[in-house]
């Protein structure tokens, strides 16, 4: 397998990274206003998430940065073609981050519940905009023979897109509200696990239709060799399985499920991409590639190298923080930190 | 209006706002770090206190330093598209490195140190703390990494019409880099330092008798760490300056404003009018020879004037005008050497004020040392500014301009959106930062336990 095919598949990972961890982040962030009542459970929810949302995060801009070195090109055409969608999702970026270390700094309510409505703007702003930006690379969008994209926002705002947005949003309000059902308790716990049953339903709603429209208007589910078809047919199962999961009460392997469903819809994307990353709509020569989007060889190389060192111990110590941090967290005002 | 312009606006904006929050961050993870070190070793809970207590300006300076450097990690693709395909091979690497060594490490035990104090042993706690620190220190060096290239490229090759790297070793170990690192991470240690001093300063006035002593214990560390960082940041900027005299002249000559060449000596101009457009300058107060003795120790030893400079650049890279902004950068320069020279004054009278009777008794001291909180902050920017314009016209010395390296497509109206979008949300993200820095800086310690 060459570097560039590995690639793709790292850029692929650290984006299902970043969408199945922040993904429950964000869902957890727009859930906040609805699912806790008062303070103290405002609290709670954020607390759920406190150590860890910042690592989280991280998995975004490695993301970035890893397209950055591997694909110079991809980054260049997408973050400068999709201007203003990258400016407002970074915009929804800035307050949300703040918003976690800033919330507690004082008393007041008005305070709180600003940043309360900043944490939820903040979360489901990324959700929507990352879901509209990849139905677009689905779809494939105007990339003219200079490797640019002249169109600007309008045309990305396609019905296609939209919904893609809108599935993007509704699983991972699933995902939060199941990984919240998993880490609170009591009250708050029993309105997540509504909460999960009610996205669920939506959620697989708008998936499926999403899927269909793929099928019939894209190549991401049929073009020869690799494409996104097992992993859709695989989304769809453990969507499935998440539901009855979630009805069951078995609320750590409804998380688990629903985690695979993130994961398999990353893939569906990537897969069916392979070996293009963008594809231009204009004219399938100036699409951008594995090969005519990536850098030399040798960055290549040097750049495996340090990956597979430091990605595993990555992993060893974000997966030691959950951990240390796996009890569920009790409306208890003293013991919450934020 | 044009894009370039624009962009380059809103790139500068975009920087010099991350670079408020980030220098603090470096200096005070550090200074943190030494004092939770203090409390694991003596078991004294004053150490843990003070831990806490400016631990927390750091968690909010943390906070505002990362919202603004994720901008960063994306403006390139942004605004910059055509840099970023010339040179993604060469700078996307350092840039994702940062990112798997630095911003993961940060973030998840900035995660386990707050939230860690109940639930981690001490020692645990204090690894969490100092690694939060490495943290930040490893992300300076690769950002740096990155920039120095764009100071002085070095371990590449053009192919195809864009640089590729043929060295990683060479990219990694840049001449540049030590200077630029070590003046960079010694600026930060300084801006911790005059926090924390102008922080105590402020307790220390408003105080009679409780708390005093936290906050003099405070103003002690504080006053050691802001001058080993004052003295490095200048012997590593003058130190620079000596390897900046001998790769880029230019950047020497336009920091300067020497447009003449002098053949013999130097003078070093201290302050002069300059006349960009008649390329001149008006009235010069000089020192005669001091230039000469800076770059070479010496009181001889000639300096490329921007004139000549301007004609070999043209032999070399073909017409145009190679000079940077003169103005900005002999004026930020003398603001960043004129801040820097006064803290060090400062930092010097913090550390002998127990001994000194006047100065203990004066509060006029402790009041000036409020208002000098501002001066790493004008410092720092001033560096900055004058280390990016007197890099001008170029964006990578000697291999892209500033104006090659813009987005293509994008038009005024996106920029404008986008520039005013962020100016507002930096803007608010400043005055509340600032906000919370002076509640917190002013708020009373967490009370000493009481069986203590």
């Amino acid at each position: 397998m060459g570097l560039n095919t590995v690639w793709f598949i790292l850029v692929t990972i650290l984006f299902t990274g970043f969408f199945f961890l922040e993904g429950f982040d964000y869902g957890v962030g727009i859930l906040l206003p609805f699912l806790g009542n008062d303070d103290v459970e405002r609290r709670v929810i954020i607390n759920s998430i406190g150590p860890v949302w910042d690592g989280n995060e991280v998995w975004m801009i490695t993301a970035g940065g890893a397209l950055f070195a591997s694909f110079p090109n991809v980054y260049a055409t997408l973050f400068s073609g999709f201007y203003l969608v990258l400016v407002l999702m970074l915009v929804a970026l800035i307050i949300r981050g703040v918003a976690f270390e800033f919330r507690g700094k004082r008393e007041s309510k008005r305070w709180r519940t600003l940043w309360d409505w900043a944490i939820f703007t903040g979360s489901l702003l990324p959700a929507l905009l990352w879901g509209l930006a990849l139905a677009n690379m689905m779809r494939g969008f105007a990339i003219e023979q200079d490797m640019n994209y002249y169109g600007g926002l309008l045309p990305l705002l396609n019905p296609y897109a939209l919904l893609g947005g809108l599935v993007f949003v509704s699983i991972f309000i699933m995902h939060g509200a199941n990984f919240l059902t998993r880490k609170v308790t009591d009250a708050i716990a029993e309105r997540a696990k509504k909460t999960a049953l009610t996205s669920w339903i939506v959620a697989s709603a708008l998936t499926v239709a999403y899927l269909v429209w793929t099928f019939f208007t894209t190549d991401i589910l049929t073009k020869q060799g690799i494409n996104g078809l097992v992993p859709a047919l695989l989304a769809v199962v453990t969507l499935l399985l998440t539901g009855w999961l979630i009805r069951a009460r078995k609320s750590g392997w409804a998380f688990i499920t629903g985690s695979l469903a993130v994961v398999c819809a990353t893939i569906i994307v990537f897969a069916g991409l392979y070996p293009r990353i963008l594809i231009s709509s204009l004219d399938p020569s100036w699409s951008l590639t594995i090969m005519n989007a990536s850098s030399s060889p040798y960055t290549l190389k040097v750049m495996t190298i340090v990956a597979s060192i430091f990605l595993p111990i990555v992993l060893v110590y974000q997966i030691w923080t959950y951990w240390i941090f796996r009890k569920r967290v009790e409306a208890k005002p003293e013991e919450l930190t934020y | 209006m044009d894009p370039v312009i624009l962009s380059r606006l809103q790139f500068a904006m975009t920087t010099i706002i991350h670079f408020f929050f980030v220098p603090l961050t470096l200096g005070l993870s550090i200074l943190v770090a030494i004092f939770e070190s203090c409390y694991v070793a003596t078991g004294n809970e004053n150490y843990k206190r003070l831990a806490e207590f400016w631990g927390k300006i750091f968690l909010i300076n943390y906070a505002a330093g990362v919202v603004t450097g994720i901008v960063l990690e994306f403006h390139f693709g942004l605004n910059w598209a055509e840099y970023a395909r010339f040179m993604g091979d060469i700078f996307g690497a350092p840039l994702a490195i940062e990112a798997l060594l630095a911003f993961y490490l940060e973030s998840t035990f900035i995660g386990l140190w707050i939230f860690g104090w109940n639930k981690l042993s001490k020692k645990i706690h204090l690894t969490a703390a100092w690694l939060v620190a490495i943290g930040a220190s490893i992300s300076a060096l690769w950002i740096l990494i990155a920039n120095s290239f764009m100071q002085n490229p070095v371990g590449y090759a053009i192919e195809n019409g864009r640089a590729v790297m043929t060295s990683f070793l060479e990219l990694i170990t840049n001449p540049n880099l030590p200077y630029e690192y070590f003046h960079v991470l010694a600026a930060g240690i300084t801006t911790a330092g005059f926090i924390v001093l102008g922080f105590s300063a402020w307790h220390l006035l408003h105080k009679k008798e409780d708390g005093v002593e936290f906050f003099q214990k405070a103003f002690q560390w504080a006053a050691v760490y802001a001058l080993i960082g004052a003295v490095a940041v200048c012997y590593l900027g003058d130190a620079h300056g000596k390897f900046l005299g001998k790769v880029q002249p230019m950047k020497i000559a336009a920091t300067e404003a020497i447009w003449d060449t002098e053949p013999e000596s130097a003078d070093l101009v201290l302050i002069a009018s300059i006349d960009e457009k008649e390329k001149k300058n008006g009235f010069e107060i000089k020192i005669p020879h001091a230039l000469s003795f800076l770059l070479y120790n010496s009181w001889t030893g000639g300096v490329q004037g921007l004139h000549d400079l301007q004609e070999q650049a043209v032999a070399k890279y073909g017409p145009g005008d190679y000079i940077p902004p003169v103005s900005i950068t002999f004026w930020s320069f003398r603001i960043m050497v004129g801040a820097g020279l006064i803290m060090i004054l400062l930092a010097l009278l913090a550390i002998i004020k127990p001994r000194v009777k006047a100065l203990n008794k004066s509060q006029l001291f402790l009041k000036l040392l409020i208002p000098a909180m501002a001066l790493p902050y004008i410092a720092n920017t001033a560096g900055w500014v004058l280390t990016e314009s007197a890099r001008q016209p170029w964006i990578v010395y000697g291999l892209q301009k500033v104006q090659d390296a813009v987005s293509p497509n994008l038009t005024i109206g996106n920029i404008l959106i986008s520039l005013i979008l962020f100016a507002l949300v930096l803007g608010a993200l400043i005055a509340v930062t600032g906000w919370l820095m002076y509640k917190s800086g002013t708020a009373e310690p967490k009370a000493e336990k009481a069986a203590e």
